[in-house]
This record gives C-alpha cells, sequence and structure tokens, in this order.
C-alpha cells in the first residue's frame, strides 16, 4: 500500500516567443559583419552594409524557419516530449542548412539591388568558395550560440521567478493551515476561564501555546529542525488539546533517544496529528488514544500517527483533511522526492494510522 | 418570569464558564439541563424541554446544528413552542452570517460578558413575542443547508455483501435510513447496508432528485406516489413500490407543499 512520492511536475517556463530579441540581434549581427566587411575590404561601405543585410536577414529567417519546422517534426514523432528546446542534434543541422540556403538567396537579393553580379558559392573556386562558407557558418554558429545563451538564461530567470512564488505559497499555506482557527480561540477560551480560576495553570497553558505559535510561525521558514523539537512540538499542542478534551484524549509520544538529532522538515506530523483527533477521536463520545511513534530499520525513518478512533478507511474523502494531507505529500515531496512514502489506512482494530517513510 | 435553559458543550470548563455567566447576568434564568455531546443534548432538550438551548457547534456524536434539527423534529405537539437556539462556535467562516440571519442569535469564543449581556437582552426579548414554530423552522433549514459543502456527485452506492462489493445504482434506490453508523439502501427488491453516515452521503447526491424529508431519511422523489397531511405538520409518504410509509418531519415538510 506503500506508494513512492513522485515530485509534482513544474510547469515548463513558457516564455512568449523571443520574436523581438531575435529581430534586434539579427541587426546587431548584420551592422557588425557590415562593419567587419568594410575593415577587411576598405571600401565601398554602405555596399557591404547592404549586402550583410540582404544576406544576415535570410539567413536569420531561414535558419528559424527549419528550427520551427524541426520542433513540430519532433511533437509529431514525440508527443510525450514537452521540452521548449530541440536540442544541438537538431540543431546544428539546421544552422548549416538554414546559412547557405539564407546566403544563397541573400546574395541574390543584394544582387538585384545593386545591380552587381555576384558568384554564388558553388561558382566560386574552392578556396574562395570555402573560405566564405567558413565566414558564413561562424558567424551563424555565433549568432545561434548568441541567441540560445540570451533564451536559456531567461528560461532560468522565469523559472527562479516561479520556483520562489511557488515556495512563499507554500510557506503560507503552511502557515494558515499550522494556526488553525477553531483550535486557536477554543485554546483562547479556556484560558480566558483559566485565568481568574487557576492562575497557575493559565500561565502553564499560556507558556505552552506561546511555544507552539513561535514553533508554527518558525517552521514556515525554517527547512528542517531535529525530531526531538517535532516531539517538543506536539506535545505542546497535544497539551493544550488534552487541556480541552481531558480524559477523552490520551497521548503517548514514543521517540526513541538515538533518534532524537534526526532532521525532518519543520511540524510534517502536525497535520496528521490534526487529522486524527479532529477526524478519529474528536466526534467519538469516548475519546481514544493517540499514538505518535519513530522507528528506523535499515536506513529508513518510519513516522506513524495512529488514533483508535472512528477508523475511516476513507478519511480522504472527509471535508477537510484533503488539504492537510496534500500538503504532507506535497512537502515530503519536495524535500525527499521519490525517496518518500506516505500512507493512510485503517487500523485493524479501529481507528486509522498515517504513516511516513523517508530516508535516514 | 422563569426562563429555563440547556447548554451543550463538550468541554467542561467552558460550560462551567457559561453558567456561571449566566448566573451573573441572568439571575432568574435556571439551566435545567447540561450536555456534553450532541446526542445527551437531544435526549435532555426532550425530557427538560428548556425555552433556550445554547448548543456549540462543534461536539462529538452530534453536531450543534444537527442536534437543534433533531431537537426540532422530536419536539413534542403538547411541548409549546420551539426552544431558541443560541449557536456557540470559536470559529466558522462559512456559518456566521447564517447563524446571524437564523439562529435566535450567535457567540463567539472566547464569549466576552459585553456579548453575552446583549445576548440575554436579544433572547429576552424574542421569548417575549414568540415567533411562530415556522419562523424557527425556516431559520434551521437555512442553516443546514449552508453548512453542507458540495461534493462530487456519486453515480451508484457502493454496498457490501458478504465478502464482495455490489455496486448499487442510485435511480434504484428507493430511499435511504440512517442507522447507526451505516446506511441502508432501500430498493424495489431488497435492501443493502453501505458504510457511510448520511452526512456524509447527502452532499454527493442530486438534491432535486433525492429529498431529505427526515433527519435520519432521505427519499428518491420519483419513488414517491403521495403525500399525505398529519394533524402535527408532519406527513406520510406513500410510496410507489413498497408498502411501508415514510414520515417526513416539520422541518422537511414545505418542500411538499406545492405538490
Amino acid at each position: 500500500m506503500l506508494r513512492p512520492m513522485t515530485p509534482a511536475p513544474s510547469p515548463p517556463a513558457a516564455p512568449g516567443h523571443p520574436y523581438r530579441t531575435q529581430a534586434v540581434g539579427t541587426v546587431v549581427i548584420c551592422v557588425l559583419v557590415g562593419f567587419v566587411l568594410y575593415v577587411m575590404r576598405g571600401r565601398g561601405f554602405w555596399v557591404g552594409m547592404l549586402y550583410a543585410f540582404a544576406i544576415g536577414l535570410p539567413i536569420s529567417t531561414s535558419i528559424s524557419v527549419l528550427m520551427h519546422l524541426a520542433e513540430r517534426l519532433l511533437r509529431r514523432l514525440r508527443p510525450e516530449d514537452s521540452r521548449e528546446w530541440i536540442g544541438w542534434g537538431w540543431m546544428l543541422p539546421c544552422v548549416l542548412t538554414g546559412s547557405l540556403i539564407g546566403y544563397s538567396v541573400g546574395l541574390l537579393l543584394g544582387d538585384w539591388l545593386t545591380g552587381q553580379h555576384s558568384q554564388q558559392l558553388w561558382q566560386q573556386p574552392s578556396g574562395a568558395a570555402a573560405l566564405t562558407a567558413a565566414f558564413v557558418l561562424m558567424i551563424s554558429v555565433l549568432g545561434t550560440l548568441y541567441f540560445f545563451s540570451h533564451f536559456t538564461l531567461q528560461a532560468v530567470r522565469l523559472a527562479q521567478a516561479d520556483a520562489q512564488r511557488q515556495a512563499a505559497e507554500a510557506r503560507l499555506a503552511l502557515l494558515q493551515s499550522q494556526l488553525e482557527p477553531h483550535m486557536l480561540f477554543n485554546t483562547l477560551a479556556h484560558l480566558r476561564v483559566l485565568i481568574k480560576l487557576k492562575p497557575d495553570e493559565a500561565q502553564g497553558m499560556l507558556d505552552r501555546l506561546i511555544d507552539y505559535l513561535r514553533a508554527t510561525l518558525q517552521a514556515s521558514r525554517a527547512i528542517e529542525h531535529p525530531l526531538a523539537d517535532e516531539f517538543e512540538r506536539l506535545s505542546d499542542y497535544l497539551a493544550l488539546m488534552q487541556l480541552r478534551m481531558g480524559e477523552r484524549l490520551r497521548v503517548k509520544l514514543d521517540l526513541p533517544a538515538e533518534l532524537a538529532g534526526i532532521a525532518i522538515p519543520p511540524l510534517l506530523l502536525q497535520p496528521l496529528v490534526e487529522n486524527a483527533i479532529k477526524h478519529g477521536l474528536e466526534p467519538h463520545v469516548d475519546g481514544g488514544e493517540l499514538r505518535v511513534t519513530a522507528a528506523r530499520q535499515g536506513g529508513r525513518l518510519t513516522l506513524e500517527v495512529a488514533d483508535s478512533g472512528a477508523g475511516l478507511a476513507h478519511a480522504t474523502d472527509l471535508p477537510g483533511t484533503g488539504f492537510g494531507l496534500a500538503q504532507v505529500r506535497e512537502r515530503l515531496a519536495q524535500r525527499y522526492g521519490d525517496k518518500a512514502c506516505f500512507d493512510l489506512r485503517p487500523q485493524p482494530g479501529g481507528g486509522s494510522v498515517a504513516s511516513i517513510e523517508i530516508p535516514a | 418570569m422563569r426562563t429555563t435553559a440547556l447548554i451543550a458543550e463538550d468541554e467542561l470548563l467552558l460550560a462551567e464558564n457559561l453558567r456561571a455567566e449566566l448566573a451573573t447576568a441572568w439571575p432568574t434564568l435556571e439551566i435545567t439541563a447540561q450536555a456534553g455531546n450532541g446526542t445527551a443534548a437531544v435526549e435532555l432538550a426532550l425530557q427538560h424541554r428548556p425555552q433556550v438551548c445554547f448548543l456549540d457547534i462543534r461536539m462529538p456524536g452530534m453536531t450543534g446544528l444537527e442536534a437543534a434539527q433533531a431537537i426540532s423534529e422530536d419536539w413534542p405537539e403538547d411541548a409549546g413552542a420551539l426552544p431558541l437556539f443560541v449557536f456557540v462556535t470559536a470559529y466558522d467562516q462559512y456559518a456566521l452570517q447564517a447563524f446571524d440571519a437564523a439562529a435566535a442569535d450567535y457567540l463567539l469564543k472566547p464569549v466576552t460578558s459585553e456579548r453575552l449581556a446583549r445576548s440575554i437582552a436579544r433572547i429576552q426579548s424574542r421569548l417575549l413575542q414568540p415567533a411562530a414554530g415556522d419562523a424557527t423552522l425556516a431559520s434551521l433549514r437555512q442553516l443546514l443547508t449552508q453548512v453542507v459543502a458540495p461534493a462530487p456527485r456519486l453515480r451508484h452506492l457502493q454496498a457490501a455483501v458478504g465478502d464482495a462489493i455490489e455496486l448499487v445504482p442510485l435511480d434504484d434506490i428507493i430511499y435511504l435510513e440512517a442507522a447507526d453508523k451505516y446506511v441502508r439502501a432501500v430498493t424495489a427488491e431488497r435492501d443493502f447496508w453501505v458504510r457511510a453516515s448520511l452526512r456524509e452521503l447527502l452532499p454527493q447526491l442530486d438534491p432535486e432528485r433525492f429529498w431529505q424529508v427526515h433527519r435520519s431519511t432521505v427519499v428518491h422523489i420519483d419513488a414517491v406516489a403521495r403525500a399525505q397531511r398529519q394533524d402535527n405538520g408532519t406527513m406520510l409518504l406513500q410510496l410507489r413500490q413498497r408498502p411501508e410509509k415514510l414520515t417526513v418531519s416539520r422541518v422537511h415538510a414545505h418542500r411538499f407543499k406545492a405538490l
């Protein structure tokens, strides 16, 4: 019944198509090439510039067209592959063919505009043809490299911003779910009464509440804390609940001393304990027992939250449990990838057990 | 004038405190019963017949809202007006507005002395001009429908028959009856037992076809042949394919008025 966790797929970073960047980049490259031509040949600055554009624009266009065609073809061949970038194996042929086609077309275009007559690659002597082709290819490859690094950088930035936003949302959701208002206001109602009747007990309870609130606020920021702290915070929370539920809530916390130092995401077990009380024990007139245990076997740490209560095999269907459990799953996936397991099942003798298995 | 009240609250300390604060703020109020869970609240209310019921919303056994419904349904004819319900809750993001409109009053925990005093004044004025039972029933109906969160619709019920799970199409079901932790699903030929509570099933049924007619009965409306009014405000439903008759409680009888 244990299922491996799979990390939630992050949405692919989808920058809007970078036509503008490409156009500007192409113009810059054409101007540079125009200057280089002028420096190399030392005559006809404007004619050189015109040829640079007449050739550069068709090259850029044909490389893009070929790249799009390759993209479409790939999408048809491997529809399950959602990568944005087609890969260098496809890109290099596109650049080679694209620049040669673009060069030939551009040369015709330049001749037509200027009334000159240039020799196409295949009409030139082989030495000169090789030199021209090498120059054209070098510019094309350098240009492609530039665009490639530019767009990857942009995608990385987008992904980073996205990850930051998601992390912030997760922290907020965690905080909201842990500061459960029903628990908070009921505890405050008790404190209000206790202050008058039993001031010492009220003070003790207030101390517990302070520890609990501090831990909750810190948990939304810290990445991990030792298992001993986790059990300490659970015992604060359970003491507050016991004060309210009295005899109806019987608690057993079992943390072997040698496991006390293992680090886990803070308040990972909190939603499971809340669920067990809310759905397993609170609805029961007689309440029941809550047991939280930690055990290690062969490099795997098993944490269990068991209640002797209503025993709902389908507890996930109950309103209000879904969010807490989904949150536990998500945090496990974030931290441990597919190395963590989470499971909620009914107990043979009634009640249910939630168990987490993580590497330790 | 002497007024009687019941307090239902699962947290003893809070119950005792409400009792103490009421004693100070409303000396003539007599707390005739105190219950620690929803089921006991219904029993004690029917036994002591208080004029005011302070009901905690989240209680074991039965919620305060369900207890109010059960008390209204089983309130004896000769016992006079239904009690005024005051709901007490720590936090309820959905129902607060509904409480304000529908209940005699509601109290938020922690209950402050000023708020309690205002509530007492409101209850006292309501007691002087007893509302018709219909108004209380209408308020309760409104509350009960507000609290149910919509859930994905079921197509069939899964019933345990021996070792197997049998799928019972919803269209075959004539009525559903709550029985402890199970629901009895009755078809023309036979009964099935479904391991769920009526409270869990109800939001997953089409409310146009499956009508709740009593806190423990939901009927497939197409299976009803006729509805007959009784003297005490309840109704009796005659079914097309079954001999037994179903009772419609006063809380739910309004749905048959247009028929």
